[in-house]
């Protein structure tokens, strides 16, 4: 586990990589899995976690932030608070009442769903997707997708952590993504 | 035991808003069932619970016939109500030396963290199967037709741990009791829940065994 070499790395980050804890074969064998919770469990890692994020986009005209099912709704609500943005929450089908977008996703084995409610977000938003990872991107590439179908302008991913091998941030559609750590 | 207090709005069952923010021009008075029962409260209080009444949509027939769904995420697209939700929470505990908020998936995890965040607390993900790495202890729960598990992590909350519990309803209270179980088990002691909205007539209190709950809106 590494933190992000940003140019001059803020201190804080060596704390936060600290508080991540990897559990072997999980959810399957061979898979490394990278665990938020524990972060949660430390007030001050998680509260410069939020920081990190809030300033970065505090001032920057950010008027949605999105958050992916389930840990994104953990990070996603705290940034929206602090910067004044709406919060959206992109589930997985049939948990959102009312009407809905739907866009699929390929998995390893499949596909899956992420849905957004319709008249949440509205054509000129500018949008920040957020979760607490990114693998192969393609959870957030549908993110992005719906959020631009409604009209809005996706400004920058943000995730926690980042498995660069898994090469997702090829997969935003161009888009930039701020992550904190690296792993692997 | 106390039964635990709450600032109640009432909202209209045939209520259907739209998904944008309201207009705060509203005045809620109009609205033919609110009733407003106020617990000590100070006009800034009753202003914000108004507004946050008023930002919760109701869906007809979700998830099935006969069910009116009590939707927050129109809430959540209203920043002042969204804002004032968690303001409200966390003035009521901030000097109640919380040490956990745990928040039940998946709307918990929406309201517990801002609020542990606020107050200096752990924040504890209360889970379906499956979902939390490592090892955990489950605790079952009834379901209208069958049942089912909640999770909790082994080592996330320490024997004297003062909890919280947050869920953005209680129904019939068989989530919030789980989840209230979960952390007795491991020898926290429950402060109080605390939900946004409380529908009453499902008798979720008497299920918690009149734990105190905490609720902003009746349903």
């Amino acid at each position: 586990m590494s933190a992000c070499k940003d140019k001059e790395q803020d201190p804080r980050i060596e704390g936060i990589a600290s508080t991540i804890r990897v559990v072997p074969d999980f959810p399957k064998p061979g898979i490394m899995f990278q665990d938020i919770t524990t972060l949660l469990l430390d007030p001050k890692a998680f509260k410069n976690t939020v920081d990190l994020f809030v300033e970065r986009y505090t001032g920057k005209d950010i008027t949605v932030v999105a958050g992916i099912e389930a840990r994104g709704f953990i990070f996603g609500p705290p940034i929206a608070l602090a910067i004044g943005a709406k919060f959206v929450p992109l589930r997985k089908p049939r948990k959102l009442p009312g009407e809905v977008i739907s866009e699929e996703y390929v998995l390893e084995y499949g596909t899956d769903c992420l849905q957004m409610h319709i008249g949440a977000v509205q054509p000129g938003d500018r949008a920040l997707v957020v979760d607490d990872l990114i693998a192969t991107g393609g959870t957030l590439c549908a993110a992005i997708k719906l959020l631009e179908r409604a009209g809005a302008e996706v400004v920058e991913c943000a995730c926690v952590i980042e498995l660069p091998e898994l090469k997702g941030r090829e997969r935003l559609n161009g888009k930039p993504l701020y992550i904190l750590v690296e792993s692997g | 035991m106390s039964s635990g207090s709450s600032l109640i709005f009432h909202i209209p069952s045939s209520c259907r808003l739209p998904l944008s923010p309201p207009s705060p021009r509203i005045p809620f008075l109009r609205t033919r069932f609110i009733s407003l029962k106020a617990m000590a409260s100070e006009d800034g209080k009753d202003h914000r619970l108004a507004r946050i009444s008023s930002s919760i949509r109701v869906i007809p027939d979700f998830p099935k016939p006969g069910i009116m769904f009590q939707d927050i995420t129109t809430l959540l697209l209203d920043h002042k109500a969204f804002r004032d939700t968690i303001d409200i929470f966390v003035e009521r505990y901030r000097e109640k030396n919380i040490s956990v908020v745990a928040g039940i998936e998946a709307r918990g995890f929406i309201f517990g963290p801002p609020i542990a965040l606020a107050i200096g607390a752990k924040f504890v993900p209360m889970r379906k199967p499956k979902k939390l790495p490592g090892e955990v202890i489950s605790e079952e729960y009834a379901l209208e037709y069958g049942t089912d598990k909640m999770e909790m992590h082994v080592g996330a909350v320490q024997p004297g741990d003062r909890a919280l519990v947050i869920d953005d309803l209680i129904a019939t209270g068989g989530t919030l009791c789980a989840a209230v179980r979960l952390l007795e088990r491991v020898g926290a002691d429950v402060v109080e829940c605390a939900c946004v909205i409380e529908l009453p007539e499902l008798k979720g209190r008497e299920k918690l065994g009149h734990r105190p709950v905490f609720v902003l809106v009746k349903g």
